[in-house]
């Protein structure tokens, strides 16, 4: 089907869009269609907060549960839908409680990476150069969908 | 990026080593984008640490940026016609 003409990657380690990062995408996309098919006249705001949760709940879904910051986000986001079910209003993943004042460096990189409080100091290191890698490439799948986004064929 | 972790295990000893620190900075600071530290090997931990949560913080607000970007494009387009032409760029 495909003409095998491109370069094979030279670094079997990261492929650059293996099977994961597809896997992400379609994920990602899918929960896109399904926020403009079930909620097509909501606000702009509650809109993007579901599309907010859909990257993140894409994210820590490819991860599945090998990671603590993607077990963290998936009980998050599991534990704050039962709540939204149940009561009103609850927090979006990631805000922030309490402004800080003076925290060290790793508290303040704790609240940052999901399930970062819980961590021992390695392990937060480690989950975080994990995370920092998984959104970033959240954040370029989203800008991709941005560019090809626009009005085709006008 | 950081390679296999073929080193062996280490056995969950109480005291953490320095060169277990170094080698897991050493890899937060290869995650981050090289603007921010430059290829300088000599960056102090609380550097690192710091660079990271204002990465993070960047990376959260984009994520946020984004979200509203594609609120609106939703809003607008349909965006199933556009699925294709994204799977497309993806797998080129």
């Amino acid at each position: 089907m495909k003409s095998s003409t491109r370069n094979p990657n030279p670094n079997p380690d990261t492929p650059r869009f293996g099977p994961s990062k597809l896997m992400v995408a379609f994920r990602f996309l899918r929960a896109l269609t399904l926020v403009h098919r079930t909620a097509p006249n909501s606000s702009n705001a509650a809109r993007s907060r579901r599309i907010q949760r859909a990257a993140f709940a894409s994210m820590a879904y490819s991860a599945g549960p090998r990671r603590a910051w993607s077990r963290a986000l998936l009980w998050r986001l599991h534990f704050h839908r039962a709540r939204r079910l149940c009561a009103g209003r609850s927090r979006a993943a990631g805000v922030p409680r309490r402004p800080s004042t003076t925290r060290s460096p790793a508290d303040e990189l704790r609240r940052l990476v999901p399930g970062g409080t819980g961590m021992d100091y390695c392990s937060l290191l480690e989950e975080t150069a994990d995370y920092i890698r998984c959104l970033s490439e959240q954040v370029k799948l989203m800008q991709s969908v941005v560019d090809s986004g626009g009005p085709r064929g006008r | 990026m950081s390679g296999r972790r073929s080193r062996s295990r280490q056995s969950m000893s109480p005291s953490i080593t320095d060169e277990q620190i170094n080698d897991l900075m050493a890899k937060l600071q290869a995650v981050l984008p090289e603007a921010r530290l430059g290829i300088n090997h000599r960056v102090s931990a609380a550097r690192v640490l710091q660079e990271t949560c204002s990465y993070l913080r960047s990376l959260h607000r984009e994520v946020d940026d984004l979200s509203e970007r594609l609120s609106e494009l939703l809003a607008m387009a349909d965006i199933s016609g556009a699925e294709a032409a994204i799977i497309r760029s993806l797998l080129m």
